[in-house]
């Protein structure tokens, strides 16, 4: 059977649910194989097994206890070159699809991004911002894979351990001129966008900055992240790092509320694949409403606060 | 400061999408410069503003191209080149190739590129150029200082930021939060006119190859079901909404 491997990411130590994910969709390409890149990483391989993994490579090197562009190309490259995976599922983060275009082109390879289906054979990812599905094979043997998160299942823990081999790769002059100079990290409580199981946007008929509390409210409830729409950035009521759509994140959370945001279809390519949305604006027409699962007609000020404490009772 | 940018035409971001014989169909449709590659012009603009230079856009695609190259001319950049890819069947590693081919004799201390085109959203040529060329590369960068032979680029990461240096010549990809494009004035746009827009084939940089990657078909995303409005009084629509979500399609 052709070995497909899926390169793990992780963070402070915890690996992440895209990567539970990608094996997921392994299993259905070949025999599954991982590898764990990093610094003080070696721990968090043997317990991939329970998740169906039979063999895990590890590159557990101090100089990779940061993550740069050339560092993590040239390992993966190096280790590609020996072991000859057919596929290389890789998630399509920050980190992912930094490093994987570089990969590819070095190795020559091709690469399929974003993928977000895999259906008789072929892989299926959502072009022209989400109107639009392409469904696309590799003419290769090999090739690689970009994963978007949060779509796939996660596969749930098993019984076994996987072999464990770990490598050293050289790193070369021309791998260590880029220096992180510093990580920043939101000072938030809240999930990540990308990450969120449900989030919670607002838009321009938020009407001021200080109603953002109404969603954040709503989300805290939920235990969700906050999203906003352009109009809602561009009006410096948010950070951009927050927007949603064809200029912002791309998320496809379980839930997806949209508070008074007309649902552009700049909008729509950035949360059209969340699984349920609730709209809830004033406007019965909003275009947001033909895209809702469910809809509220009426007044946000109304009706996020009522919802907010409904939800409360309801969780409680 | 030589900077080269590469610049993608894409449909407007309003533009309907029809398939025919699993292709999209392009014809009649509005084209734009891809929204990410306006921001990495615009930075390149502004650094060429504040410490001189010379700013070169590229771009691969068809005769139809040369409209965003003369928008990317009137928005201030000094050169043209359109890498003729008329006909050819291209994947990211080819058109990656080839611009980095186009690029590769000139002297230039950065280039800038989007991060992903809008359109076909693969999300790969910056960093496969980057490595073609042999530079380092920041990618979704959201602040770009240029100082003493180096590049300080912000970059988004989930959750945060990291802030990476890296020597030029580099190449950075633009993420939206870098700046705010201009438009072009009529003074710029007369003088695009009379710019330089060299044009060079495929052939000519000896690029060739097939695609690794094979589309087999584009289909139009499933239509939604219609979804349920409520539109009671407040509270009555809330309870509805609350007992939707939780039993019926039980995600909460
Ligand atoms: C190149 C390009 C890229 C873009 N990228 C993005 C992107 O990434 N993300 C994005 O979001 N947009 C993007 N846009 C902008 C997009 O076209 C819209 O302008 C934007 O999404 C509108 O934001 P909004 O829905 O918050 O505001 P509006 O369209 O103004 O809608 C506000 C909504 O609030 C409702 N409302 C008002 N008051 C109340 C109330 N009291 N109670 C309930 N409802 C109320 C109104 O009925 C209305 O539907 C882009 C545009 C372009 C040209
Ligand atoms: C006629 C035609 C045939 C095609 N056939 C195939 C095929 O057989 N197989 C296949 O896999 N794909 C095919 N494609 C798609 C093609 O592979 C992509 O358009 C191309 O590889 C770039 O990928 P992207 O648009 O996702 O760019 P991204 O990698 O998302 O772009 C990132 C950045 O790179 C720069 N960039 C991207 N493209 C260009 C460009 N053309 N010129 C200058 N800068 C650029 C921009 O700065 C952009 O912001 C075809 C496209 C066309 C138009």
């Amino acid at each position: 059977m052709a070995k497909v491997w899926v390169v793990v990411e992780a963070k402070e130590g915890q690996i992440k649910k895209v990567t539970y994910e990608m094996i997921g969709l392994a299993s259905q390409l070949g025999e599954v194989e991982a590898v764990v890149v990093g610094s003080g990483v070696k721990d968090l391989a043997p317990g991939l097994g329970a998740y169906g993994v039979g063999k895990v490579y590890v590159v557990d090197q101090p100089e990779l206890a940061e993550y740069t562009t050339a560092r993590y190309t040239r390992v993966l490259a190096e280790l590609i070159g020996q072991e000859q995976p057919a596929k290389v599922l890789i998630a399509n983060t920050a980190q992912g699809r930094d490093f994987a275009p570089r990969v590819a082109q070095r190795l020559g390879l091709g690469q399929i991004s974003d993928v977000t289906g895999y259906e008789q054979g072929q892989f299926v990812r959502p072009i022209y911002s989400g109107k639009a599905l392409a469904q696309a094979e590799a003419v290769a043997a090999q090739a690689i894979i970009t994963v978007r998160p949060n779509v796939f299942n996660a596969v749930s823990a098993g019984a076994g351990t996987a072999e464990v081999v770990e490598r050293t790769v050289a790193l070369q002059p021309n791998d260590l001129l880029e220096v992180v100079r510093e990580v920043a990290k939101q000072v938030s409580v809240r999930p990540e966008l990308t990450e969120a199981n449900i989030i919670c946007s607002g838009g321009r008929g938020l009407k001021e900055p200080a109603n953002f509390k109404l969603i954040e409210d709503l989300a805290d409830v939920l235990g969700a992240a906050v999203g906003a729409s352009r109009a809602a950035v561009d009006a410096g009521w948010r950070h951009h790092s927050f927007q949603v759509g064809q200029t912002g994140k791309t998320v496809s959370p379980q839930v997806y509320f949209a508070i008074g945001i007309s649902g552009a279809i700049q909008h729509l390519a950035g949360m059209g694949s969340s699984k349920v949305i609730v709209a809830i604006n004033k406007d019965p027409e909003a275009n947001i409403f033909k895209v809702a699962d469910y809809g509220i007609v009426g007044d946000l000020f109304e009706v996020v606060p009522v919802l907010t404490e409904e939800l409360r009772k309801a969780l409680a | 400061m030589n900077i080269v940018v590469l610049i993608k035409q894409t449909f407007d971001t309003e533009a309907k999408i029809a398939i025919k014989e699993g292709k999209i169909v392009a014809d009649g449709v509005t084209q734009i410069i891809n929204p990410y590659d306006e921001f990495a012009l615009e930075e390149a603009l502004r650094i060429k503003e504040k410490s001189g230079g010379d700013v070169l856009v590229v771009s691969a695609g068809g005769e139809k191209v040369k409209e965003a190259l003369r928008s990317a001319l009137a928005m201030g950049a000094d050169r043209a080149l359109l890498v003729e890819t008329e006909g050819a069947a291209v994947d990211e590693g080819i058109v990656a190739s080839a611009l980095a081919k186009a690029i590769s004799g000139l002297s230039y201390n950065l280039v800038l590129s989007g991060w992903k085109a809008i359109d076909d959203n693969s999300a790969q040529v910056g960093g496969r150029v980057a490595e073609t060329l042999g530079l380092p590369q920041v990618n979704v960068v959201t602040q770009l200082t240029i100082e003493d032979g180096k590049a300080l680029a912000v970059r988004e990461v989930e959750g945060g930021t990291e802030t990476v240096e890296v020597p030029l010549p580099a190449l950075i990809t633009a993420q939206r939060g870098l700046n705010e494009p201009r438009y072009p004035n009529m003074r710029g746009i007369m003088q695009a006119k009379k710019k330089e827009l060299k044009v060079v084939t495929l052939s000519e940089l000896g690029v060739s190859g097939a695609p690794q990657v094979a589309v087999k078909n584009v289909v139009l995303p499933p239509a939604k079901q219609a979804g349920k409005l409520f539109r009671d009084d407040v509270a009555t629509s809330v309870a509805q909404l609350v007992q939707a979500l939780r039993n019926e399609a039980k995600v909460i």
